[in-house]
């Protein structure tokens, strides 16, 4: 089928069984770091191939060069990549503006950013189409109804006047995967596109994708670091690992058995929902005796301004929450973003003052107490944080910021606060040496671990951790929950555990509260929870997790579209 | 919105009277006497000081004397107490007992000199000043980049007489290419009006369109590297249109609040503009009525300068609100 | 465990060194920057020559008062004899028209005016400034209401209005640079309290400040300990970026007749003087307006360098390509 066109870059060829990515050799580097190293693989027409890997696998790099979205970044390509018969590598960048968006688009991670505020959501869908395909505004427009319709969006021709900012995450990644639709690309590139999103929502794009794929026949090439997400998405997957490809195969027997030693120990490392409960955190006698209890706790923020000083509205993230946490337990909190397991942490802790309700600590009521009066219970309430980059000062050593609870208690020995530091820093896995060291020398997961220790420093008796491992990788993920489980053993401390990730949560608690709009909806023993949850939303929300079996994950896709149609 | 714009306007009324009273106060509360200084620096005869006394009430209390200064500013005034009784009529922004004239009417005269050099000098300053940062944006780390750099750098570190003297040097004494400027109104001659405000509207515009080369320049590379710019590339979107239609957008609508801002203390800012180049403006009359201590215009002028920053404080957030949709509203 | 842990935390890429940390190396990196280093050569070079001004004026064997009616060419008004204002070994300078006092004697005596009213100025704005600032972020609603309120009335004042309104109004009585230093302190607190406001409350929210809140410690210890060294960056830059920014508020005044009176000289009264010589004796102009203007640019372009050198993430003028 030849088209006679003399440029050599612009395909002449194209059939059926022309793949319609082909990356041969491919090698990506930045000033000082070779991001992708010696890739070649291809996707046939149709077909969906998950990019698995780690923070600096180079996955992402892949996935912008295909579209040639590496220039300007300072990054050199050497290699071949060819889309949809177009060389990427050797074209101008005419051709491959004319691939970008008609032939192939692409799917970005943050739908928070990727769309023009100042313009609504139908007028750039419109503006894509109208490029492309030189189609009148009228016909422009149409289109951009048509596929937002297509895509999910309620009363979509309302909606495409819209601003993005009046749509919710989800709604947002839906309208950008509409705009990639709009010229019924061959190849639709998708890179992370859940990852900023609630796992329900999650759920229910990875479901349109899935659907979409069916009906028109794209293909589809998923770049993820999640291993659950491409298990249900995708037909074949390819692992990364610091620029190389380390394995690649049928998705199915990738997970179930993995050949490659890093493969191997990415799965280990995932905390699995299908799979039994490893006893290695949770299963540890505990009395019945509550060390916190939460009377109807309530916390108000204000929202917005009323015309007069008087009148404010406000929000309840946490709207009349009833708990018991008790001694040496470990209670996990689940719940999606807005589902005020933060604010109800921080009320644990007493950084928050409740708005209403009581706070308990080993009897006695320290909800309204002022910040003077809470200095004694400032030794056995603490908290570890989410983000490794924002926990530590960042003027600070790392030695000076585990020793400053100390400090600020009172205690002025140097000798004793030092040797108490570095024991601290020792247990947790640190060479004690590193006390004048600054956290821009850490990684994340030695970060966290430093988190650890100041917290730990003056013995508490109760730790709240705020999505301690979330912002990390897998495998370091799995190292902190584990030092976590050999200190609550040692310490017999009683630990509460909140997080959006609900096998973390499972792998680790002994009973489970599931948080939704600022309220307690189940709370249960953890396995109770998860194999027999009681309400509607605690089942939406297990059905929604991504497990790594791509017969069970199509099962639950079922069964999440039985839930939506009976809901 | 329309609420919004109530409050906006409500709140932007409570801070002119409070302005006005801490103008008010801070000025004829001082010490010294206040008879006296109105009537100027020349010794006063006793029935002079009488007729000032009686006709700004300055007997009174002080807050007495703001409420007549308030009302007459809604209904107009009378000032009584001497051989005859002087109407002010409504807006009366007070009486210049050494001028023999409404405070309201100086403004006014002075007004349209004022004007014409803001104005004219903010569509120069402007054009110019987005224009280069624009450009410097786009050419990050170019000649052109270093030279709208320098430029810049220059004009922001000098004081706009110096500018102003230098320009004079040059082209009226050396190169003889323009006379010496005077004011000559619009309305007469409109060529003249422009030739001889060419100076001052240069002198003004090298030291001005620095700030806004300088911002438009931040606010573009931050535009140029948001997401949904990635988003448009990666969507085929010609260079040309990814710019022109997007980053634009983006990059200029911060400056909506700084322009509007800037446009309003310049009324007042070009006083040293003016005094350079002989210019009756308004800030001119400040100057000489400072000299010449004469209050009540010393008090309308700083009124009327700080009334015109409120409204345009108001008016730019409330354009900025519409311009940007994302801000939320009441 | 120690070395199992460690082994197994490289998985994944070390974080990058972010921007300075401590004093040393915020030099290090202010030493790269040419600009940068060319202004602070100036403004140290200013700052001594003001300080050394009677030494300087000495060693001239001049003064800024005594008048030299012999230099001056009374046939055409006033203008000093001698090429370029009468620059001569007597007079490094030349001398004023009109006057005949020496130029050198009232520049160098200048700049000590300028600069010392300029720093001071900076001074009590920063106090100010951060004292509002920051008890507005770190004390509450209600604290935070009611100052910000106040900090944008004061910032709708037309500031250069009123500085001239209450420096004419205020008797001669009254000490007249101090009085200088407190009008433009008063009009020029407000931009630092808005950047330390905003600072205040961004830092807040990091998660370090609440685990020391967490740790124990008073709401004082909390703002010496965590919230203040994180200030010291953008203050410090816009403490750099005010003195010019103050040279040039003095400078104006000055020139309107309102700020430094005579004999005092200042630049900008000199320049004020020097309108109705510009044709007669440009030297006059350019003198103090040279001076006026490398004093103001090297401020700026140090100030631009500490900006780069405290945060390598900002653009700005005098960066060069990247």
């Amino acid at each position: 089928m030849s088209t006679g066109k003399t440029s050599a870059a612009v395909g002449t060829e194209s059939t059926v069984d022309t793949p319609v990515v082909s990356v041969a050799d491919l090698s990506i580097e930045f000033p000082g770091v070779r991001a992708v190293d010696g890739l070649s693989f291809e996707l046939a027409p149709g077909a969906a191939l998950g990019i698995v890997g780690e923070s600096g696998s180079g996955k992402s790099a892949t996935a912008l060069a295909l579209l040639g979205l590496h220039h300007g970044t300072g990054a050199r390509v050497s290699g071949r990549i060819t889309v949809a018969g177009t060389e990427v590598t050797a074209a101008t960048p005419e051709q491959v503006r004319r691939l970008r968006g008609a032939t192939a688009a692409m799917v970005f991670q943050d739908p928070m950013s990727a769309l023009d505020p100042y313009f609504s959501v139908g007028s750039q869908i419109a503006e894509v189409y109208r490029l492309h395909t030189g189609a009148t505004k009228q016909a422009a427009r149409s289109r951009a109804i048509e596929v937002l319709d297509h895509v999910g969006i309620p009363d979509a021709a309302r909606r495409a006047g819209d601003f993005p900012h009046q749509f919710s995450g989800g709604q947002r990644q839906r309208a950008l995967i509409a705009m990639a639709l709009a010229c019924e690309p061959r190849l639709l590139i998708a890179d992370e596109p859940t990852t900023a999103l609630d796992v329900t929502v999650q759920a229910q794009i990875l479901d349109l994708l899935h659907q979409l794929r069916a009906e028109t026949g794209m293909a589809l090439l998923l770049v993820t670091h999640d291993l659950g997400v491409i298990a249900g998405t995708v037909d074949d997957v390819l692992v990364m690992q610091h620029g190389r490809s380390v394995e690649r195969g049928p998705v199915g027997r990738v997970l179930a058995a993995p050949e490659h030693p890093y493969t191997r120990d990415l799965l280990a490392a995932v905390p699995r929902i299908d799979a039994p409960r490893q006893l290695s955190l949770a299963d540890r006698p505990t009395t019945p005796d509550p060390l916190v209890r939460l009377v109807d706790v309530r916390q108000d923020f204000p929202a917005g301004h009323g015309l007069l000083p008087g009148r404010r509205r406000t929000v309840a993230a946490v709207d009349g929450v009833t708990l018991d946490v008790r001694r040496g337990e470990t209670l996990g909190v689940v719940g999606e973003s807005g589902s005020g397991k933060t604010t109800l942490a921080r009320m644990m802790v007493r950084l928050l003052r409740p708005t209403g309700g009581r706070v308990e600590f080993d009897g006695t009521d320290i909800g309204q107490l002022p910040d003077r009066r809470l200095a004694p219970y400032r030794r056995d309430l603490q908290m570890v944080f989410q983000d490794p980059i924002s926990a530590l000062n960042p003027r600070r050593t790392v030695g000076e910021s585990v020793a400053d609870p100390l400090r600020a208690a009172g205690i002025r020995d140097e000798r004793r606060i030092r040797d108490t530091v570095r024991d601290w820093l020792s247990r947790v896995g640190l060479d004690p040496d590193r006390y004048d060291a600054y956290p821009h020398e850490f990684s994340g997961g030695q970060r966290q671990r430093i988190g650890i220790a100041r917290a730990l420093v003056r013995s508490p008796r109760l730790v709240v951790c705020d999505e301690p491992v979330s912002a990390l990788d897998v495998s370091t993920q799995a190292q902190v929950i584990e030092l976590l489980a050999e200190l609550r053993a040692e310490l017999d401390l009683t630990l509460v555990f909140v997080a959006h990730d609900l096998a973390v949560v499972r792998q680790v608690s002994d009973r489970v509260a599931v948080m939704h709009h600022g309220r307690l909806v189940e709370l249960a023993d953890a396995e109770t929870v998860y194999t027999d949850p009681q309400q509607t939303y605690t089942r939406e929300l297990i059905a929604a997790v991504p497990v790594l079996d791509p017969a069970l994950a199509a099962e639950r896709r079922a069964e999440r579209a039985a839930l939506r149609a009976a809901g | 919105m329309a609420r919004y714009l109530l409050k906006r306007v409500l709140g932007a009324l409570v801070v002119l009277l409070v302005l006005s009273a801490v103008v008010y106060l801070i000025f004829y509360a001082l010490p010294g006497n206040p008879a006296q200084l109105v009537c100027g620096p020349k010794t006063c005869q006793a029935d002079q000081l009488h007729r000032i006394e009686v006709g700004l009430g300055l007997d009174q209390p002080i807050w007495l004397q703001y409420w007549h200064f308030l009302v007459g500013i809604v209904a107009g005034r009378t000032y009584s107490g001497g051989p005859e009784v002087i109407h002010c009529a409504a807006p009366c922004l007070g009486y210049s007992y050494q001028t023999g004239e409404p405070v309201t009417g100086l403004l006014l005269d002075r007004l349209p000199v004022s004007l014409s050099l803001i104005v004219g000098g903010f569509v120069i300053w402007v054009t110019v000043g987005v224009a280069l940062g624009v450009l410097s944006a786009l050419r990050r780390g170019r000649a052109v980049d270093r030279i709208a750099t320098g430029l810049t750098l220059a004009g922001n570190s000098t004081p706009v007489f110096l500018v102003g003297l230098l320009l004079l040097i040059v082209f009226c004494v050396y190169l003889r290419w323009l006379p010496f400027p005077g004011y000559q109104a619009l309305t007469v001659n409109p060529l003249l009006w422009a030739q001889n405000l060419i100076l001052p509207w240069v002198a003004l515009s090298v030291v001005s369109a620095a700030v806004y080369t300088r911002l438009t320049r931040t606010s573009m590379l931050e535009t140029l590297s948001e997401d949904h710019i990635r988003t448009f590339r990666a969507y085929g979107l010609p260079e040309r249109r990814v710019i022109g239609r997007h980053a634009l957008r983006g990059a200029l609508t911060p400056l909506i609040t700084i322009g509007t801002i800037d446009l309003a203390t310049s009324l007042t800012g070009t006083t040293l503009t003016e005094s350079l180049f002989g210019l009756p403006g308004l800030g001119q009359l400040l100057v000489s009525s400072v000299r010449n201590i004469d209050l009540p215009v010393v008090v309308g002028v700083t009124l009327l300068a700080g009334a015109v920053i409120v409204v345009a404080n108001a008016a730019a957030d409330v354009l900025y609100s519409v311009a940007d949709r994302r801000v939320a509203l009441a | 465990m120690t070395t199992e842990a460690l082994a197994a935390d490289e998985i994944g890429p070390p974080a990058p060194v972010p921007a300075s940390t401590g004093a040393r190396a915020v030099w290090r990196k202010l030493r790269r920057e040419r600009a940068a280093m060319v202004g602070l050569a100036v403004v140290v070079l200013l700052i001594l020559v003001a300080v050394a001004a009677p030494l300087l004026t000495a060693i001239e064997g001049q003064d800024y008062t005594t008048y030299h009616d012999t230099l001056l060419n009374s046939a055409r008004g006033g203008v000093p004899t001698g090429d370029l204002g009468g620059i001569g070994g007597a007079h490094w300078l030349g001398v004023e028209p009109q006057t005949g006092r020496d130029l050198f004697a009232r520049v160098v005596y200048g700049a000590r005016v300028s600069l010392a009213v300029a720093i001071s100025a900076t001074v009590l704005q920063l106090l100010i400034g951060l004292a509002v600032g920051l008890t507005a972020g770190l004390a509450g609603r209600i604290a935070d209401g009611v100052l910000s309120r106040f900090t944008d009335l004061i910032l709708a004042f037309p500031s250069l209005i009123f500085s001239i309104a209450l420096l004419g109004i205020v008797p001669q009585s009254f000490p007249r640079p101090v009085l200088l230093v407190l009008v433009l302190a008063l009009f020029g607190w407000a931009g630092t309290a808005r950047i330390a406001r905003g600072q205040a409350l961004t830092l807040k929210t990091r998660d370090y400040v609440a685990a020391a809140r967490l740790a124990g410690g008073g709401g004082f210890r909390l703002a010496r300990r965590e919230i203040l060294p994180g200030l010291a960056a953008p203050v410090i830059t816009y403490a750099a970026l005010m003195v010019p920014g103050n040279i040039i508020a003095e400078a104006g005044l000055s020139f309107l007749g309102v700020g430094i009176n005579p004999p005092t000289p200042s630049w900008g009264q000199m320049l004020s003087a020097a309108t109705t010589w510009f044709g007669g004796d440009p030297m006059y102009v350019f003198v103090p307006g040279v001076l006026l203007f490398v004093t103001v640019l090297s401020f700026t372009l140090l100030g631009d360098g500490l900006r780069n050198a405290l945060d390598p993430r900002s653009t700005n003028l005098s960066r060069r390509a990247e």
